[in-house]
């Protein structure tokens, strides 16, 4: 049976991670490289590596990482931030990343997603998607959840499935760095409705609430950064009680 | 140990290059016969569409190449599929190596099947030292059904060939570059054949 991945999420600041509580306050956390073989190490399904300064004169560092990370981790690893061309994601490819992430570039130009998908196949493209409830609807925001658009959350995560994207990573701005739970309806919802998976992100705070995506918010993979960081859950802890649940994780024995 | 990949644009090699290069082996990327028949060991992998695959292998008389081949090689993941009779993949006529043919899943859970997912039924050399709850990181959309030179099953939507052998030929449907200490050590494995 396909298992359900868990993947730590590291953000990169000059070529090291830190995390944003609310996308706001920054602390370091450590060596990108050297952290991701950890995780890797520990039974991480898949690592995200995500570049919050996305400047230009970051992107020869961050091809760097990834040519690091590369030849150091043999698991599926992700890069996003800041990518709005067919050459960054060849550069990115090039590296030796296994899929790009795409975000405010998506919404700013959809066709984005086909041209990525037509030349490098939908198995590397992963749209992701921060969303924010406001009571009776969900709405897509850009640029690290700063620029709200006018754009539904559920018909656009449809929209990149239909256009190419082999994946959503989906991330409620409400949840995120609140540790109180993903947001498991809004997940549910998007996630039934595919054909591509769905990576929940935001809102880890207990084991119980990875249990909860994986079940009521029917999460192909969930998604978390500062409570891996800080070690508050170890992945081996995490994993052993996923499958003490009933949940199919990878555990090798 | 002269190791050559073989290429034809089917997808990024990068992680397989560097997974070969922390096992200590330099490998040739290559489309030239003479280079191809002089390997001690040929690496056939490939992320991509069959029929376009197939048509830059037959224009090359790749095809006819390596099913003459006879040094221990190893298809990955699209690698296997071509190595199989006929895939659904727009119809598209293979290598024939394996008596086989490649399906499309039907979508009774999402498609591709992504992700890591348990080997059964594994038999021979080339599970050596792997755990028992193996688990191997996948990509496709399209399977290869089960026959007798299935050497490891898994499952998802039905069974299928997780790895197949035919003497020096080798297959393998997931990622073994992606796919941790399990996937490592199966390509180690592979490069003890002789």
């Amino acid at each position: 049976m396909l298992t359900k991945r868990i993947i730590p999420c590291l953000d990169i600041k000059d070529g090291r991670t830190v995390k944003g509580v609310n996308f706001v306050e920054l602390r370091d956390a450590g060596d990108a490289v050297e952290q991701g073989a950890i995780y890797a190490e520990q039974g991480a399904d898949e690592l995200v590596f995500l570049d919050i300064t996305a400047t230009v004169e970051n992107r020869k560092t961050l091809v760097e990482l990834v040519r690091n990370v590369a030849r150091q981790i043999n698991i599926p690893f992700t890069v996003g931030g800041g990518i709005s061309s067919v050459q960054d994601v060849s550069d990115l490819l090039n590296a030796g990343a296994d899929k790009i992430s795409i975000n405010s570039s998506a919404v700013r130009r959809p066709g984005l997603i086909d041209e990525l998908a037509l030349q490098f196949g939908s198995q590397c493209v992963v749209v992701a998607i921060d969303t924010k409830d406001y009571g009776n609807r969900n709405m897509v925001h850009t640029h690290g959840g700063r620029t709200p658009t006018e754009i539904v959350t559920e018909a656009w995560a449809y929209e990149c499935q239909e256009r190419g994207a082999g994946e959503i990573l989906l991330t409620s701005m409400d949840h995120d760095g609140t540790k109180a739970g993903f947001a498991n309806e809004l997940t549910s919802k998007i996630s039934t409705k595919l054909h591509i998976p769905v990576i929940a992100s935001g809102g880890a705070g207990t084991m119980g609430h990875f249990y909860e995506v994986f079940t009521d918010g029917a999460a192909d993979a969930a998604l978390a950064a500062s409570i891996f960081h800080f070690k508050e859950i170890p992945i081996p802890s995490l994993k052993k009680y996923l499958d003490a649940q009933g949940i199919s994780v990878r555990i090798e024995i | 140990m002269n190791i050559v990949i073989i290429k034809y644009n089917a997808g990024n090699v990068v992680s397989v290059i560097n997974t070969l290069n922390r096992l200590g082996v330099r490998p040739v990327i290559s489309d030239d016969p003479e280079v191809i028949r002089g390997a001690d060991k040929v690496i056939f992998p490939g992320v991509g569409e069959a029929s376009t695959a197939m048509d830059y292998l037959k224009v090359r008389k790749l095809d006819e190449l390596i099913v003459a081949l006879r040094q221990p090689f190893l298809g990955i993941c699209l690698g296997q599929q071509l190595m199989c009779r006929h895939s659904e993949e727009n119809d598209t006529e293979c290598l024939g190596i394996f008596d086989l043919n490649v399906i499309r899943f039907e979508p009774k859970l999402k498609v591709p099947h992504m992700g890591w997912n348990k080997l059964s039924d594994m038999r021979g050399d080339m599970f050596r030292g792997l755990p028992e709850d193996a688990f191997i990181y996948f990509v496709h959309s399209y399977y290869c059904e089960i026959g007798d030179e299935t050497i490891a099953k898994s499952d998802y939507v039905n069974e299928f060939s997780a790895a197949l052998r035919k003497d020096n030929f080798y297959a393998i449907q997931g990622h073994p570059e992606k796919s941790g200490k399990t996937g490592q050590q199966f390509l180690e494995n592979f490069l003890k054949r002789t």
